[in-house]
């Protein structure tokens, strides 16, 4: 730890509870503009040196995950069914949360997924809604967060992106065999192929090497640093400013408030499960779209009976999550897409919802490798492959190397039957509430789904591929990138955070993540919520030296 | 595979706390140190070599390496007494019923190691659908293609034999197609 240490009793400015994608970049934020804060971290305080190539560590035992083990999560379709326990939902849980071991995709929202509502009408049964703010309030942010991060990619190839008030600092990263094939054959389609921007130096950047291409991005944390987590980017620098304390294995239980109704400070489990008080004078939470509906939800009180700032019992509705098609194909010629970053080509032709299809959706397709020796062996192979014996065996020779994935990142409509709540049963090793999870797909984004899939399929083809398959669209598996559950609006009645991520109850208390999601773009959602965080942190630079958090 | 016995399998990987993979990986660094090593923990001689007949049925040794080169039944062995510990029970039953089938199916072996090549492919084809051997078989394909310090993989054969390198460093090109990309 780089930072100074401050003492429980001692308020201070701002208390940031989570450090991923957002509270890095809040804590960076407030720290430089001269605030003092303190950053609780559910999970520990890794390095690069601590991370390793262990795929059994990394992808099948939650090396950087939530695990279940400890926090167990339950899950039912609707609140019709019992919930059981099931990993329905995976989060970064160390300092640098989800953006250590994210693929690093970084695509900005479009100028039209702000205003879907308005653009595409009603869709019965959801809470499809427009944002309070517009693609221009949130530009200088993106730009902001491409700088002080480190994103690699090429401005304007991608003839549907938003106008963007600067290039991307790196150039695109090194395109793989996938990208190639990809670009060849969409290109021939008459679309639109891009290098994709990551969050991965393609070259040296504020002190960090450039990515050497070792291929383990997906589930890992970086041992080089080239990938821009807010752990080696952001975070430092809070550090650096002597006036940031990130404390690990800090586990919040609740937000505490004084009898005006604000928030004076977070009960956490500290290291040892031994509870401790941190004052402060403002609260920004940056848990995750599960973990901050969950952390109001358990912070409830005489004076706030729903959970704290849920005057709008809208808190831990309207969960979205990364829906997508994904499909793969065997090559007649080694592709070795193990070298390399994960994606370098990808597509957004059919990105914006077109009422011609006759459902709302569209999405993004990107071209990337996907699965590590053991986990292509168990979940990589086509379905009608054997499971065993010596004809399987062969296969994994011929089809590990010369196999490629297609990723269709597509639509999750928000609805308010799709909810985080507290289980009333199962309870997690530091006896608090599981979560529990309530979800349920829109018919749109299933037919969305299958539609996407039918384009990927058109795509190798055109790239030539000797066999094509997918795992059927409905298909259950553990989800990522959570949102909406604590929908940003101007209405308190219709929503928790107001256009700036303050809550409309609290006027000193903040959630700042996923949660704010109004609706989902095409969940990709890291460059959006570092965004929010660095439009939410002037908001709360400017609103606290003007003295209005009091 | 549908949810239920997927995450069901996915759980079972995830027993380990991050003490007893630390501990898993010390001792896998006193204990294999090379690929000779002889000594279980968990299994006994007899259980081994039924356990390695049944992962060489999964991956058998021919075209280049197998379960057996890989080291596949000291990776499972280990993996039942540090973070898969929460699985002894299921491999005791799994292997109890196993042991029944090849009873039945061929009285005159004296165990499942002893049978013929075809005998153990039909004692395999036989138990291919319970939910124990698909244990088996996610044990015996992470020890064929996992980290080595887990005691499988012997020399990497597992790796080299699908073509996979694990290696700090690549520089383009990678693969066949991007040969002539920028």
């Amino acid at each position: 730890m780089n930072g100074r240490t401050f003492r429980l009793t001692e308020p201070v400015d701002f208390l940031v509870i989570g450090s991923g994608a957002a509270g890095g970049v809040v804590a960076k934020e407030l720290s430089t503009a001269g605030f003092s804060v303190v950053v609780l971290e559910q999970g520990p305080y890794w390095r690069e040196t601590d991370y390793s190539h262990d795929e059994i560590k990394y992808t099948f035992q939650a090396g950087l995950t939530n695990d279940t083990k400890l926090q167990p999560v339950t899950f039912r379709k609707n609140e019709n069914e019992p919930a059981k326990e099931l990993k329905a939902i995976e989060y970064g849980r160390q300092v640098g949360g989800g953006s250590v071991h994210f693929t690093a995709n970084y695509w900005r929202f479009h100028e039209s997924d702000f205003q879907e509502r308005s653009l595409f009408g009603e869709i019965p049964g959801t809470s499809f809604a427009d944002w309070p703010i517009t693609y221009a309030d949130l530009e200088p942010y993106y730009t902001k967060a491409e700088y002080d991060l480190g994103i690699s990619g090429l401005a304007g190839a991608n003839p549907f992106e938003a106008p963007r008030s600067k290039p991307y600092p790196l150039p695109p990263m090194r395109v793989k065999s996938s990208g190639a094939l990809f670009e060849r054959a969409t290109k021939q389609l008459g679309l639109h192929p891009f290098p994709a921007p990551m969050a991965i130096l393609s070259q040296p950047y504020q002190g960090r090497s450039a990515c050497v291409n070792c291929g383990f991005c997906e589930s890992f944390g970086c041992d080089m640093r080239a990938k821009s987590s807010t752990l080696v980017s952001v975070i430092p620098m809070a550090e650096k400013t002597g006036r940031c304390e990130i404390r690990p294995n800090s586990y919040v239980r609740k937000i505490v408030t004084d009898a005006r109704g604000r928030a004076t400070g977070a009960v956490y489990f500290d290291a040892k499960r031994r509870e401790a008080l941190q004052r402060a004078k403002a609260v920004v939470v940056c848990a995750n779209g599960v973990e901050s509906a969950k952390l109001l939800l358990l912070s409830k009180s005489n004076q706030f009976p729903n959970g704290l700032a849920n005057s709008s019992g809208l808190v831990g509705k309207n969960l979205m999550w990364d829906n997508g098609s994904f499909a793969s194909a065997l090559f007649e010629h080694p592709l070795n897409e193990f070298k390399g970053i994960q994606v370098t080509r990808l597509i957004h032709d059919y990105y914006r919802a077109d009422p011609k299809r006759g459902f709302y959706g569209g999405g993004g397709i990107d071209a990337r490798f996907n699965f590590y020796p053991a986990g292509f062996a168990l979940f990589g192979m086509p379905p009608d492959a054997p499971k065993w014996g010596a004809e399987y065996k062969k296969m994994l020779a011929t089809y590990f190397v010369r196999t490629m994935s297609m990723l269709a990142h597509s639509t999750s409509l928000p609805m308010e039957k799709n909810t985080v709540t507290l289980d009333p049963e199962k309870r997690d090793a530091w006896g608090l509430p599981a979560v529990r999870i309530t979800y349920d797909p829109h018919p749109d984004d299933i037919a969305n789904m299958k539609w996407l899939l039918e384009r990927e399929y058109e795509i190798f083809e055109a790239m030539g591929a000797k066999k094509m398959w997918a795992q059927p669209v409905e298909m259950f598996s553990t989800n990522r990138h959570l949102m909406g559950t604590c929908r940003m609006g101007a209405d308190p009645k219709k929503s928790v955070v107001n256009p700036y991520s303050r809550t409309h109850d609290v006027r000193n208390l903040f959630v700042v993540d996923g949660s704010n999601f109004v609706t989902c773009a095409r969940q990709q959602p890291t460059a959006t919520i570092q965004a929010l965080a660095y439009r939410a942190a002037d908001y709360m630079t400017r609103t606290a030296k003007a003295g209005e958090l009091g | 595979m549908d949810l239920s016995r997927r995450e069901w399998l996915l759980g079972s990987l995830t027993a380990g706390s991050f003490a007893e993979i630390a501990a898993a990986r010390e001792h896998a660094r006193k204990t294999v140190g090379g690929a000779t090593t002889v000594h279980f923990e968990f299994f006994d001689a007899a259980m081994a070599a039924d356990v390695e007949a049944i992962a060489a049925e999964i991956l058998p040794s021919g075209d280049g390496p197998g379960a057996k080169e890989t080291g596949v039944v000291y990776f499972i062995d280990r993996a039942l007494h540090t973070f898969d510990a929460g699985q002894q029970n299921v491999y005791r039953a799994g292997m109890r019923e196993i042991r029944e089938t090849r009873q039945k199916l061929f009285p005159d072996a004296a165990s499942i190691a002893a049978l013929t090549a075809d005998e153990r492919l039909a004692l395999v084809r036989a138990i291919a659908d319970t939910d124990f051997f698909e244990v088996v078989r996610v044990h015996t394909l992470l020890g064929f293609l996992g980290n080595p310090s887990y005691g499988g993989n012997r020399e990497k054969r597992g790796w080299s034999y699908i073509g996979f390198e694990d290696r700090m460093a690549w520089e383009p090109p990678f693969g066949y197609y991007d040969t002539e990309a920028k």
